[in-house]
């Protein structure tokens, strides 16, 4: 693996002191991949990376960002330390133009450097450019995670962290955020996400850890671990209990 | 029936929007209606006259600019004066609303609003007594400009003032990055974090604007009627009326707002007699807010 961008290491966070949701997770990013966390539902996933983000008190662990402790910094610090973060819903300011949403994200930009990144942003995601005045509210469902990942994108982030860039997108535009992301990494971004949707997230990632109960549980190789019977496993996380399903288990941990 | 209520309306109409603006972004950042923000105004007319005295004993008796009532003390004096007020504000919300919002609750907010409005009148009453007071008590003359309308050279003066200091505010909020980051903050808090807006310095800014334009107001209310410590608290149903009518969040809105209210108050005053002056305007308030509860210019939440 390349040199590492983003080490998290046994990070505890929860939202209510002496209720940690997140409870030791380990993953690292190298610079350039793309890193899925994967995990059945409430197992800390979106926790993890809002913690990361400094969204969520953390209660133990370490958060280094090329080599330097970033944890539980303040949230509006995040960026400027090199780590932009996308959330699930509600990424956009609604009543403002697509522009101003770019705009309002260049605070650590030198203002001189602003249009011209602005204009960037455009070239990369022309959808955008041909809505500059439009409320961002009155954008598509897929117009608005371009406009949330170009305002991440525009501060030249070391690492891009996004929350399920899927949720709520009819089909058509989880293909279009998937092709997104892909031709993101192509350019050398660095990013990390958390996915509901394994399929599509594991398509286009590098590596891919499957989270359980707030701990680091599997790792793998993307494209090896939509086949791995221990994701399938920790994924649809009762089937431990099927005995037929417990010998794969066994099996997996020792491949 | 003469036109002379379009001149005090617009005058009336320009020291509720000026407050309204506070009320209006304080409503849209902070989350919640400050009803000290009347005596803001109170403390900036006092605050402005205490440092016109000063500079009087300072510098001697000082002409005023003719053809106006006040000369450059009481100019420097209001700069000087909401500088405090924006401070006054800042403290406030420092010792008292800023510990509470932290707890979370609006209401809790809105209460000690009450009561730190409470305080700071009686302060003002306990320090320059609650006798009126005047910054000049030269008369001028109103020249008639047409129509049956007549004007002093201090309301065009204040008017002109009202005008310079909105579209500045304006475009504070629409062509800056301060601005832009007070939008953000009233939209989506967390997602302003998010992207690198630090909000305290957001909301610092918010009081500071807040409090000057309430000086602003204060001094217009002084120069043109009197200073007294009830003087903010008196405008404080109309500011609120204003911008709930321009619509909460839109500081044209606000203005707007102050502008319709002012001049209906006016109006009424001469049509149907003083005894219904706050009626009209809260009658023009219900039916706008029935015909589009969101107001003139406000914007449907999420």
């Amino acid at each position: 693996m390349s040199q590492t961008v983003l080490d998290v290491r046994n990070l505890e966070a929860g939202y209510e002191p002496g209720v940690p949701i997140v409870r030791g997770a380990s993953i690292t990013v190298g610079k350039g991949e793309i890193v899925v966390v994967l995990g059945p539902n409430g197992a800390g996933k979106s926790t993890l990376i809002k913690a990361i983000a400094g969204l969520v008190p953390v209660t133990g662990g370490t958060v280094l960002l090329d080599g330097k402790d970033i944890t539980a910094a303040p949230a509006h610090t995040m960026v400027r330390l090199g780590l932009a973060f996308v959330p699930q819903t509600e990424n956009i300011f609604p009543l403002m133009s697509v522009e101003d949403n770019l705009k309002v994200a260049c605070g650590i930009l030198k203002p001189r450097e602003t249009p011209a990144r602005i204009e960037e942003m455009y070239a990369a995601f022309p959808d955008l450019a041909r809505h500059r005045k439009t409320a961002a509210g009155n954008l598509s469902g897929g117009q608005r995670q371009m406009l949330a990942v170009a305002r991440a994108l525009i501060v030249h982030p070391k690492v891009l962290v996004l929350d399920e860039p899927s949720a709520g997108l009819s089909p058509k535009f989880v293909a279009m955020v998937f092709e997104m992301l892909a031709g993101i990494r192509i350019s050398g971004v660095t990013i990390l996400l958390v996915e509901q949707n394994a399929k599509a997230a594991l398509a286009i990632g590098d590596r891919a850890y499957v989270l359980v109960e707030g701990k680091d549980r599997h790792e793998g190789v993307a494209s090896e671990l939509w086949n791995d019977p221990v994701v399938a496993e920790l994924y649809l996380g009762q089937r431990r209990l099927d005995p037929e399903r417990g010998r794969h288990s066994g099996k997996g941990s020792a491949a | 029936m003469s036109l002379q209520f379009v001149v005090d309306g617009l005058l009336a109409g320009s020291m509720i929007g000026l407050g309204a603006i506070g009320v209006t972004l304080t409503y849209s950042i902070l989350r919640f209606s400050n009803f000290a923000h009347g005596d803001f105004m109170a403390w900036g007319a006092y605050a402005t006259l205490a440092v016109v005295g000063a500079i009087g004993a300072m510098f001697g008796k000082i002409a005023p600019i003719a053809p106006l009532s006040f000369g450059w003390p009481l100019i420097a004096a209001v700069v000087i004066g909401m500088a405090i007020t924006g401070l006054l504000a800042l403290l406030l919300d420092m010792v008292l609303f800023a510990r509470l919002r932290a707890k979370g609750q609006a209401i809790i907010v809105v209460m000690a609003s009450f009561g730190a409005s409470m305080a700071l009148r009686s302060l003002l009453e306990f320090i320059f007594s609650s006798r009126p007071t005047y910054f000049s008590r030269a008369i001028q003359i109103a020249m008639p400009v047409g129509f049956g309308i007549r004007i002093t050279p201090d309301q065009i003066a204040l008017l002109l003032l009202t005008a310079v200091l909105v579209l500045s505010v304006h475009l504070l909020m629409t062509r800056t990055q301060t601005g832009r980051s007070m939008q953000a903050l009233s939209q989506n808090a967390a997602l302003a974090r998010i992207v690198g807006i630090d909000v305290a310095k957001v909301v610092r800014v918010t009081w500071i604007v807040g409090g000057a334009l309430a000086c602003v107001a204060g001094v217009m209310i002084g120069i043109l009627i009197q200073i007294r410590p009830f003087m903010g608290f008196d405008m404080l149903l109309p500011m609120f009326a204003a911008a709930i009518l321009g619509g909460i969040g839109s500081v044209p809105g606000a203005v707007l707002g102050g502008l319709i209210i002012g001049l209906a108050e006016a109006g009424a005053v001469q049509l149907i007699g003083a005894e219904w002056r706050a009626a009209v305007s809260f009658i023009i308030l219900m039916t706008v807010l029935f015909v589009r509860p969101i107001g003139l210019f406000g914007v449907r939440e999420r």
